[in-house]
This record gives structure tokens, sequence and C-alpha cells, in this order.
């Protein structure tokens, strides 16, 4: 490369005309692929005013639809949360033979589709799949139920927790937890003063990211639902039906609400890597 | 702060530990029915559930809130055969409700048990155009010419696909002579096809909302639809000179009700469809009533044209999905063909 670059600049600097010519591309880029759409979403729900976009929010399927999402969320999130800990401590303090396996799996959601995600759980729980009959029989429904939207859920949530602490928890090392242990703290003394303050901000950002994708999933989720309005459909799901009924305000309500939330997360992410920026970045993502 | 974290995973863990009771079924005061319905009929029984209730409401003295799920016909009856607790299913098509009889859901001869095979209504398939006719559509031929492009949902997943495809055939198989010149035609067709939605909802919004295509197949009901609700004065019908007698049929689902106690209130609401009330709701949303009065009353929105059967010159539904739509079928092969 250095070939190719004259005395007395920088390497990777090219001509004014590039580097302008460049910066341009790459602002027009993310507003015409990222910000435009964004901003339609908005403009649509508001094409007819405020006080039809409110109307909309309160119709009885929406809010049903809004408060499952809330469930959802409420169950895979700190469940992410608690076992992405779990997951973390196992590969990054201990050794033992399948580790190697275990890191691989973690990763898994993130490659498979997500229909497949949610095929799988149809295949086990399904009336027709493995364990379906069984359940059946003792009245028990998973799939084209909730308790079938909270497990794709988790499944395609599973990484976000643990991929975020991982790195960081294995820069740390285990010479400070084991000082502590010496020092006669219990073990979760030793978790909670020790390891946790280090790698609070990266967990806080990892359970973020865990929530939006939990509120937003559509793909497993559509699999597993069964669409039943009002009581299945979750706000992604929601929206499709709304666009299909030629609710456009509708739609385009609810859809402004995952929008707004993918913004919050946004904000609160920049906010937090502002502040603790060096504790996050500590080994990249 | 240590504590309420904790409090919050507990009462998530319990929330979660209890979601397998509250979702099984329970039997209470106010009765539910789940009706699991192809795609176009959204607004139709979103009408239908609100008079029914009320009906119901007022001969029994019981609330009932009707859940709707909508979605291709075929993906529809699969769910229900995968557990989809439907208490009703009202398909596109007999053979998607005769997949589910097959697996025991339902009592075989289940055609039998209402009027007119079970269908309390009907339709058939018809052309929408933009305004103007810009193409110069008039009949099957002209889809097939190169340069139209068709918008027509998966026969693997849509009822109205299904339909849609048979009317083809019918009319290639009447106009050329054989089945191999309506195989021909059909894949000059499906060549002019650029997406398969997977359900006619799907396809309609493709072509009214996305403005994709020149000509959508469709069902007559989300023709008329969208000519006099969505887009009036931007589309318009054409009705081609030979159509097919598209019959979606309705049927209760024996091994949910009986596990729900719902047998009754399900039998009602599909019995319900054949008054002279739901069928006057049925023609205002566009779907060819069975009422004689009704349908005279309505009679300026239905134009009369030759209609083939699939009993009669497809040999029945049983038949010809294993003919048409079978994997390695007539459909799987003109789209091959299609594509070289």
């Amino acid at each position: 490369m250095r070939a190719f670059t004259r005395p007395g600049r920088s390497p990777t600097e090219g001509p004014l005309w590039l580097r302008t010519g460049l910066i341009a591309l790459a602002l027009g880029y993310v507003g015409l692929m990222l910000l435009l759409p964004l901003s339609t979403v908005f403009l649509e729900a508001f094409r007819e005013g405020l006080a039809p976009y409110l109307e909309a929010l309160k119709e009885p399927d929406t809010v049903r639809a809004i408060r499952l999402t809330l469930l959802v969320a409420t169950i895979s999130v700190p469940l992410n949360l608690v076992m992405g800990l779990v997951m973390a401590w196992a590969v990054t303090k201990h050794d033992f033979r399948l580790k190697s396996w275990l890191i691989t799996f973690i990763d898994l959601p993130f490659s498979v589709s997500p229909v497949v995600s949610g095929l799988i759980y149809v295949l086990v729980f399904g009336a027709q799949g493995w364990i379906g009959p069984w359940l059946e029989a003792r009245g028990i429904q998973i799939i084209f139920a909730v308790p079938g939207i909270v497990l794709a859920t988790v499944f395609v949530t599973f990484p976000f927790v643990v991929r975020q602490i991982v790195p960081l928890m294995d820069a740390q090392g285990r010479a400070a937890e084991e000082a502590a242990v010496s020092l006669g703290a219990s073990g979760w003394q030793t978790f909670w003063h020790v390891t946790l303050p280090d790698i609070k901000w990266a967990l806080l950002y990892g359970v973020l990211l865990c929530n939006a994708r939990a509120m937003g999933e559509f793909g497993a989720v559509s699999v597993v639902s069964g669409h039943i309005r009002g009581e299945t459909n979750t706000m992604p799901l929601h929206i499709e039906v709304l666009y299909d009924d030629y609710n456009f305000v509708g739609a385009f309500a609810v859809a402004s609400l995952l929008a707004g939330l993918a913004i919050l997360t946004l904000v609160v992410k920049s906010l937090l890597e502002w502040w603790h920026g060096d504790e996050i970045k500590a080994k990249g993502h | 702060m240590r504590r309420n974290i904790l409090k919050f995973i507990g009462y998530s863990l319990l929330a979660g530990a209890t979601l397998p009771v509250s979702a099984s079924p329970a039997a209470a005061a106010p009765a539910q029915l789940l009706n699991v319905s192809y795609d176009p009929t959204r607004e139709l029984y979103t009408a239908i559930n609100g008079a029914f209730a009320k009906q119901w409401k007022a001969q029994s003295g019981q609330d009932i809130t009707i859940r709707q799920s909508h979605g291709g016909s075929g993906k529809q009856a699969r769910s229900v055969i995968d557990g989809l607790q439907a208490d009703v299913v009202t398909l596109a098509l007999g053979y998607d409700i005769d997949a589910i009889a097959k697996r025991g859901l339902i009592k075989p001869g289940w055609q039998a048990e209402l009027p007119h095979n079970s269908t309390p209504y009907y339709s058939t398939i018809v052309f929408l155009v933009r305004k103007g006719n810009p193409k110069g559509i008039k009949d099957w031929d002209d889809l097939a010419r190169p340069g139209v492009s068709v918008i027509t949902p998966n026969p693997k997943t849509s009822g109205g696909a299904r339909w849609n495809f048979l009317a083809a055939w019918g009319y290639g198989q009447k106009t050329y002579g054989s089945g191999t010149k309506a195989f021909e035609f059909v894949s000059k067709i499906l060549k002019n096809v650029p997406v398969l939605d997977s359900g006619a909802r799907g396809a309609t919004t493709t072509f009214v909302q996305r403005g994709q295509g020149d000509v959508l197949i469709a069902w007559e009901n989300e023709a008329l639809l969208a000519t006099q609700k969505l887009g009036a004065g931007k589309f318009e019908i054409v009705t081609p000179s030979l159509s097919i007698l598209a019959e979606p049929p309705v049927a209760v689902v024996d091994a949910n009700v009986d596990k729900h106690g719902t047998r009754a209130a399900a039998t009602a609401y599909l019995k319900y469809l054949y008054t002279p009330q739901a069928q006057e709701i049925i023609a205002q949303n566009y779907y060819r009533p069975r009422d004689a009065a009704i349908a005279t009353k309505y009679a300026r929105l239905f134009k009369n044209i030759p209609l083939l059967s699939v009993d009669r010159h497809f040999g029945g539904w049983n038949k010809a999905q294993a003919t048409f739509f079978n994997d390695g079928g007539l459909f799987d092969q003109a789209f091959e063909a299609a594509k070289r």
C-alpha cells in the first residue's frame, strides 16, 4: 500500500475529491437506505393526524398485541440475561471438555434462519410432533399459544447477552476472582463485587439488544403463532395483519412504536458508549 | 437493588411456569370460538362475528367472542393439523378440510353436514386490472401474452391460487382442445408471474398497494373489494369468458370442539351463515350468497358467466389435488417449464 502514497500524507488519506465523495456517498447511502424508510413509518403513521394515530393504538387487538409483546419480552429477556451470565461464566472462568462445543452452539441462533427456528418447535411440540401428542393429552398447549411464542423468542435472542460479556470476562481473567475467594469472599460476593462491576455496562448493552430483538422478532414467531387475532399476534405480526387489512394508519402506528423502541435502544447504546466506552469496547463486540 | 432484580427474575420465572396452565382451554361462562379461515375473509368474518355474537346472546344469554386467524388456506389447514385449536374452519376449498379430516380431527362425511356441500357462499375467479385497462386484457389468452405481468399467489399454500390455476387450465383445455395444449398455455401464464405470494390477500396487496403487475388473478370478492372500497376508480374488473365455480366450505373441527366443550356454539355459528341476515352480510362483502332472495337483491354485483366445476370437469378435489398440486404434479412441472 505504501507504494501508492505520496510523502507528507497519511497512507489512508486520498485526494480531497475522493474524501468528500466517499463521505457524501456514505451519508447518502445511510439516508436513502435507513433514514428515509424509517421516516416514512412515522410519516404514514401520522398521515391522518394525531387523533387517528392514538385511536389506532387504542384498538383492542392492538392493545393485546402490545401487551403480548411486553409479556414475551419480560420472560425471555431476564431468562437470557441469567442464562447468558451462567454460560459466560462457564466458558470464561472454567475449563471443561465440551467447552469449545458450548461456545460454538451459543452462536447457533445467529446462523439459523428464524423460520427454521420456528419450525423446529412445531416439529417438537406440534400435534404431529415428537412430544406434542403427550402434551395434548394433558391439555398443555405450547405451539400456537403464548409458551411457543416465548420459546421461539428465547431461541432467537439466546446469544445477545452472552456474546456481549464473554469477550470482557475473558479479558478480565481469573486473577481478581481468585484473590477475592482466597480472601474469604463467598461465590455470590465475588460475583457481585468483583465480576459484575467490570461487565455491567456491556451486560446492559446486551440486554438492550436482546430486548429489541425479542420485541421485533417476526420470522420464528410467525411460524409458531397461529395468527389468532387479539391472542397470539405480537406487535410485528399484528403490523402485517393490519397492513393486509388495508388499515395503513393502524399498521404504521404500531410500526412507529417498534421503530421508536429501536431508536431508544440506539440512543441508550450511544450514551452508554459515550460514558463507558472503554469498558464496552474492551475487546470488540 | 439486588433484591429488586431477584424479585423481578422470580416473578418472570413464575409467570413462565404458570403460562401453560392459563393457556389451556377453560369452559368458563363466556364462550370463545376460534375460526381459522383463509386469507380474504377478514372483513367478512369481522362483520359476521359481531352479528352472530348479538344473536347468540339473545338466543342463549351467553356472551361469545369469536377469534379469527387468516392465512393461505393450505397453510391454515397445516396449522390446524399441527395443533392450532380451531373450533371451526372456513377454508378456500374442500381439499384443505379433507386434509384435516384425514388426520381424524374432523369426521368423514363433513361436507354433507350443512346445505350446499357445506358452502354457505361461493365465488369465482376474475381479473383485476389497472384503470383504463392499459394492457387491453379481455380474456385468459391475454395473460399468456409476452410482456404482461401477472400476479397470482402460490397454489402450494393458497386456496385461491389453486382455483386460479384450475380456471386457467380449464380455459386452456376447452379453447385449445387437449391437456398437452393446456399445459403449454398455463406454462406461458406462469412465465409472466414475477412473484408468488403465500395467500390471496398478500397477492392483492402486491398488486394494489405495491403497484406490481398488470393483472391480478383474484377471487371475485377480492376484486370487488379492491374496486369498491380500496381504490375506487383506480382499478377495473375484467370478467373472462369462462371461469370456475369456487366453493369455499366450512366445517366444525370435531376433535377440538369436544375438547373445548363448544360444539353447540360452533354448530350454531356455521348454521347462522345460512340465515338471511348472514347471507346479506355475505353479499355486502362481495361473496355470492346462496339465498335466492338475497342473490336477486345483489344481482348487479355478480356477473353471470359460464363456470367450470371441480367435481364435473376435474373429477373432484382429491383427484385435482393429486394431479395438479402435489409435489411433482402438473403445477410443479408447468412452473419448471416456465422458468426455462
